[in-house]
């Protein structure tokens, strides 16, 4: 049987090009340009699918997104298994494998057609009846069986094999739907300038137009000229043809998922492995990008080895949209109305004009609107015999029908179908007022057409009810048959129109047709469908009416009718109508139900876009490659947990680092602490008002524990400030908390203490930090520092240092009970400090053994001891608390009663007798079962936990309560190692001989991604200070050369530049070295209060160009890119992907990336993913 | 996603601001001087409007600062923003 329904002419197919595919494992042919409906109807298949709950055999009722039966599995192999998509929408290539769903074992024969037979039982309300009573029940047996007997296609079980892209686009016009109106309107619209996007979910642009050939536009036959306009603005627009726009969004945010080429079944996979992330290092030498820094992004490639990318989200911010979403025709609502071969008009129409394929041999008419004439008259003219018009309305008249009379086809007016015969095809109709049963293998049915109104509903547009059509109208927005308006030539005028010009248009070989009106709604019948996908049918409206279910909302969901993903495209008005006459109702007073975004079901993949693999998010790694380490995800960091040497297991790891910590000397990164400068005249008084602490008294050169408290009092963060002069503090915070502590900072100083003169600088990754810790640090160290007498220098202290010729930021702090350091070195050179120290004879240590050692000390973890309803006072570090200084953040609501009752809960120690006890166990007194506390921390040899007015109970026996066993403990102090603190006192340090750092390593060539039109790559540092002032400065312009730039987002550029970022922050970016530049602004700012800080390492930056650079950098950036909304100069902080960036145009065609060092990779990772798309054609 | 108008850089997509909650709930200059009942309502009672609601939002990846919106919060739809300080339009 080879295409049997197809016409030898006719179409819009590529005959030359045949095409072989499978359904359910039949080999079958079609053309190039079929969907595969319109094959699967050409080789006269009309079973295709089983119904969602009664398993009826249903066949292709349309021929675009409104398909409710057709739902199919394409199958392109393992990893490439798509569900319940439209045959109507699976455009056909070489190869397609296609399967019906929801019927077992076979389509011709489903078991599950059985509850055919229990219709009478599975009727409205079905589920909320039947399953009452036990809930367990529901969940363990109902649920199951119903969501085995009832459903779609299957879920893919395996991995998404295949890449999506993602982009953002910003335009003047968005006109949804390349019909006649869409097409008018982007033909004037191109003519304006203005930047436009068109698109339409079908693969060929043009809409109704395809689909009548024998109509003529302007002299032109009306596919020709839908051709025409299309080839016409093509180069001046953007035309997207396969791309549905499922969703309105707020701010005019429009969601288009386009498809692009079908991937083939054999196409290669990428090997998965190849695209996750590994343990890798960062750019540990120099600050220029090399392969190796990027490898944990690496894709597979080169290109030819990866199939192409194959869906696309748009993310279209438009100023204006225009609806040109055209109408759907309505199925009549009969008994019978769902068996294969019944289907709508208007698709038999299509199938002929565009697919050269008639859908039957002999059709019955049923309808109740002039349109289904045209059909009738055009197949008929196609070869196929058209048994008879059966017509609802009483004497219906127009050009229309009386072409069909002339035709000689038999017109049974006032007429109704009363039912069908036939099991998995229509074989004959049964008709009141008629001929009483005519014979027919097809019945083409019309109850007139449905303006598409998704999208308008969507964007809270309230809908107007039009009684003339009896149908919901957009209230603007929306022309041609989305707008109610059926009229070609009108269509065509309001299209142009729409898009700027007033015209009309010469339309001729339409014939007049009556307007189309709504039918009379569908009596109860228990076989009349009104929701074909959700298997609703007129007798279901019925039984919920009468219980109750008067209000459209409660039918939708009572019923389903309307619901999930068909979202009542065929069956939204045949429901409403039901309802009004059941319920002896106006349409207007019944309203409408809300459309929910997608408008057609879109993939999960669409939506992660580039998002997925190593692309989800970054993955921040600090400049110290972390060798041999097991890592940890902490916040946003990897880190390494411990170092195990040969084969120790991870306790024995951390255990010999502990015992290295405590006798010898450790080596711990402690870079991912958040750092901030807090600069300016006041910043001494800012942080005694945001901080429980004194610092105007602290000392430059001096350090203080500093805690941090949310206005309601409890402990949000801590860390270490430190006065590196009078008017400049270096802070540290938790490595989870510095975003937060930044953010709650500047709420306070730009809301609240507005009076005070401070500036905040992130520096968390202008240092990599690494902690020298143990009796040996400073002895160790000694051979390194040799600008600081290490024995003289006070624990709890900071000076600047010469590490060899590095310089350092040093601090003498300790997180570990024994005596210590912490070197603040620039980036570039801290892996070969780290190597250096290691050499040494320092053991690197890890988060478990830190974690261990603090908690011997009784030193908290943020996040860990406390957790958002936890007081300083009840951690044991009221101590922290200044009670001679002015107000602070939280010291009011310490007053409040609840906070200082005796028995909240305290921070103690517990002794433990064998058993490790697990973190969050809960404890409570011995007999009893109210929970007094809970384990928060627990290490071999040590547990932490909060316990009701635990420091009164020292020396009690609790209940550590376990799963199986309960663990008997005694409450002890929380400190357990060095209670006096003996060992953190500074001791003489030997002498020790110098030694000497590794030269740095040479720069690796810096890399470079380019296709067409593009050139990505890496740029070398510079000098880059963080410049906060007052606007307004001249002396600092003048000694800079350049003025610095007022406008918001602006730059000026000399042989320095200077970049707007805020409207008291300038990034400079100059050739000198940092301190040179810093003495120069300083110098020139004399009595103006300034804060200049250092952050040239902080960042890393890209320089991508070419007539492709804004539209790569869409692909991840939501900012208009358009010269005339970011102009050449501008300058901006934003967001790329999931990072932070500043994006900077320095020409026409090139952009300047300035990134975080540890998020680099993956904004270049991003960027460089949407190249290799640019270098694959899409 | 939401189009914001910052008030110095202008319309900027929503994923570059942090959402800040209720506007002009001022901390009081004496917190010392404010009862329990006063001090719990200023840390946790805020409005919870259908329709026009004035909240903070920050450019946290913009130019970081703090401004003020009025907000529909049903239609989503922002009437004008403001800077810091100045009194909200009526």
């Amino acid at each position: 049987m080879t295409q049997l329904r197809r016409l030898p002419t006719g179409g819009r197919i590529d005959r030359e090009r045949p095409v072989r595919f499978s359904f359910d494992g039949r080999s079958l042919q079609g053309y190039a340009g079929d969907t595969l409906a319109a094959a699967l109807l050409a080789n006269d298949i009309a079973l295709v699918g089983r119904s969602f709950k009664y398993h009826r055999p249903r066949g292709i009722v349309a021929a675009g997104a409104e398909e409710p039966n057709a739902l199919v599995t394409v199958d392109a192999g393992p990893g490439r298994v798509t569900p319940n998509l439209r045959a109507t929408q699976v455009m056909l290539h070489d190869g397609l494998v296609a399967r019906s769903q929801n019927r077992f074992p076979s389509l011709r024969f489903d078991l599950g057609g059985m509850a055919g037979f229990a219709a009478p039982l599975l009727g409205a309300g079905f589920y909320y009846k039947t399953f009452m009573g036990r809930p367990a029940l529901w969940q363990r047996l109902y649920e199951p069986l119903i969501r085995r007997a009832a459903g779609l296609g299957r879920a893919p079980k395996v991995a998404d094999e295949d890449w999506y892209l993602q982009q953002y686009a910003h335009c003047d016009v968005l006109i949804v739907g390349a019909g006649p109106a869409g097409l008018a309107a982007a033909w004037t619209a191109a003519q304006s300038g203005a930047r436009v996007i068109l698109c339409d979910e079908q693969a060929e642009p043009g809409g109704y137009l395809l689909s009548a050939p024998g109509v003529m536009i302007d002299g032109m036959a009306a596919p020709d000229w839908a051709d025409a306009v299309v080839a016409e603005i093509r180069d001046r627009i953007t035309v997207l043809p396969s791309t549905t726009a499922f969703g309105w969004f707020p701010g005019n945010l429009i969601g288009l998922a386009q498809s692009l080429d079908p991937v083939p079944a054999d196409a290669p996979r990428p090997d998965r492995a190849d695209i996750q992330p590994r343990g890798w290092r960062q750019g540990a030498g120099d600050a220029v990008v090399t392969q190796q820094d990027l490898d944990p992004y690496r894709l597979a490639e080169p290109a030819d080895q990866v199939a192409p990318p194959r869906e696309r989200l748009w993310q279209v911010r438009a100023e204006r949209v225009v609806l040109a979403t055209g109408a759907i025709e309505r199925p009549l609502v009969f008994p019978g109305n769902d068996r294969p071969g019944i289907m709508l008009a208007g698709a038999a129409l299509t199938y002929l004009h565009r697919y050269g394929v008639l859908p039957g041999k002999r059709a019955t008419v049923v309808t109740a609107d002039d349109s289904a004439y045209l059909a009738a008259a055009d197949l008929f003219r196609g070869g196929m015999d058209i048994a008879a018009v059966v017509d609802m309305r009483e004497r219906p008249h127009s050009d229309a029908i009386s072409a069909v009379r002339a035709l000689g086809i038999t017109i049974h007016t006032a007429a109704e179908v009363t039912g069908t015969e036939g099991w998995v095809r229509v074989h004959s109709v049964r008709t009141q007022g008629g001929a009483a049963v005519i014979p027919c293998d097809t019945v083409l049915m019309s109850g007139g057409w449905t303006p598409t109104v998704h999208l308008a509903s969507q964007a809270r547009q309230a809908l107007r009810f039009d009684a003339a059509s009896g149908t919901f109208l957009p209230a603007h927005g929306a022309i041609g048959a989305a707008s109610g308006t059926f009229d070609l030539a009108e269509c065509l005028r309001q299209g142009a129109a729409a898009g700027g010009i007033a015209r009309d248009f010469a339309v001729e070989g339409m014939p007049q047709m009556a307007p189309s009106v709504r039918p009379a709604p569908a009596r109860p019948h228990a076989k009349a469908f009104v929701d074909l996908q959700n298997d609703v049918t007129s007798k279901d409206l019925k039984i919920a009416a009468e219980e109750g279910f008067v209000s459209v909302e409660h039918l939708k969901r009572y019923t389903t009718t309307g619901m999930a993903t068909d979202q009542g495209k065929t069956s939204n008005l045949n429901a409403l109508s039901t309802l009004a006459a059941l319920t002896d109702r106006p349409m207007e007073a019944i309203g409408l139900t809300s459309f929910r975004p997608p408008y057609t079901p879109v993939t999960l993949g669409t939506f992660a876009g580039a998002g997925r693999d190593a692309l989800f998010a970054p993955i921040r790694m600090t400049p110290i490659d972390p060798l041999g380490a097991v890592l940890e995800d902490v916040g946003t960091w990897k880190r390494a947990r411990a170092f195990p040497v040969g084969k120790e297991t991870l306790a024995q790891a951390v255990a010999r680092e502990c015992a290295a910590v405590r006798s010898g000397v450790g080596i711990f990164d402690a870079s991912t602490l958040g750092k901030i400068e807090v600069s300016g005249p006041d910043a001494a008084r800012f942080l005694e008002r945001i901080y429980t602490g004194a610092f105007q008294s602290l000392v430059p050169g001096r350090c203080r524990y500093a805690v941090l408290l949310g206005e309601d009092g409890f402990i949000r963060d801590d860390g270490i400030v430190a006065r590196i002069d009078a008017d400049c503090f270096h802070v540290t915070t938790t490595t989870g908390g510095a975003a937060f502590v930044l953010h709650h900072m500047e709420d306070y100083l730009q809301t609240e203490f507005t009076d005070l003169q401070v500036w905040l600088t992130s520096i968390t990754e202008q240092w990599a930090v690494i902690a020298v810790q143990g009796p040996h640090a400073a002895a160790l160290l000694a051979g390194f520092i040799r600008d600081v007498d290490l024995s003289a220098m006070a624990h709890m202290s900071v000076c600047s240092a010469l590490l060899d010729d590095i310089p350092i930021r040093l601090f003498r702090v300790s997180f570990t009970g024994e005596s210590g350091f912490e070197l603040n070195i620039p980036p570039p050179d801290a892996q070969r400090v780290w190597d250096a120290l290691k050499a040494a004879g320092a053991t690197p240590y890890g988060t478990d053994a830190m974690h261990v050692l603090r908690a011997e000390k009784g030193y908290i973890i943020v996040g860990q001891e406390t957790d958002g309803t936890v007081t300083a006072d009840d951690v044991g570090l009221g101590w922290t608390i200044a009670r001679g200084k002015g107000d602070f953040v939280g010291k009011r609501s310490l007053r409040l009663a609840d906070l200082a009752r005796a028995d909240r809960k305290q921070l103690v120690g517990l002794s433990q007798a064998d058993a490790e006890p697990g973190i969050g166990m809960q404890i409570t007194e011995p007999g009893q079962d109210r929970p007094i506390g809970h384990v928060t921390s627990a290490y071999p040899g040590v547990t932490l936990a909060l316990v009701e007015a635990g420091r009164s109970r020292m020396g009690e026996t609790l209940l550590i309560r376990g799963e199986t066993a309960d663990l008997a403990v005694t409450v002890v102090d929380p400190v357990c190692y060095d209670k006096q603190g003996t060992r953190l006192r500074p001791t003489p340090v030997p002498a020790v001989t110098a030694q000497a750092l590794a030269p740095r390593p040479p720069s690796s060539a810096p890399v470079g991604v380019q296709a067409p039109g593009v050139v990505m790559v890496s740029l070398a540092p510079a000098t880059l200070l963080s410049l906060r002032a007052p606007a307004g400065i001249s002396s600092i312009g003048v000694a800079l050369g350049m003025m610095l730039p007022t406008v918001p987002c602006r730059s000026v550029i000399s042989n320095r530049a200077a970049l707007w970022l805020g409207p008291d922050e300038w990034l400079v970016q100059a050739p000198e070295d940092a301190p040179a530049l810093m003495a120069l602004i300083r110098e020139a700012a004399g009595d103006h209060p300034v804060g200049i800080t250092d952050v040239s390492w902080r960042t890393r930056a890209l320089e991508i160009s070419g007539p492709m650079a804004s539209w790569c950098l869409n692909g991840f950036c939501a900012l208009d890119l358009d010269p005339r909304s970011f102009p050449v100069g501008m300058c901006t902080r934003t967001v790329l992907g999931k990072a932070e960036v500043v994006l900077w145009r320095i020409a026409a065609d090139l952009f300047h990336v300035h990134a975080g060092r540890s998020v680099f990779p993956y904004v270049w990772a991003c960027l460089r993913q949407t190249i290799l798309a640019v270098d694959a054609g899409v | 996603m939401l189009l914001i108008p910052c008030p110095w850089c202008g319309k900027r997509p929503e994923n570059e601001f942090r959402h800040g909650g209720q506007a002009h709930v001022v901390r009081p200059e004496n917190p010392d001087a404010v009862g329990d009942e006063d001090w719990a309502i200023f840390l946790f009672l805020r409005d919870n409007p259908k329709g026009r609601h004035v909240e903070r939002w920050r450019h946290i990846h913009g130019c970081g600062r703090f401004f003020n919106c009025v907000r529909d919060t049903v239609s989503d739809h922002i009437d004008a923003t403001y800077k810091p300080g100045e009194a909200p339009p009526a």
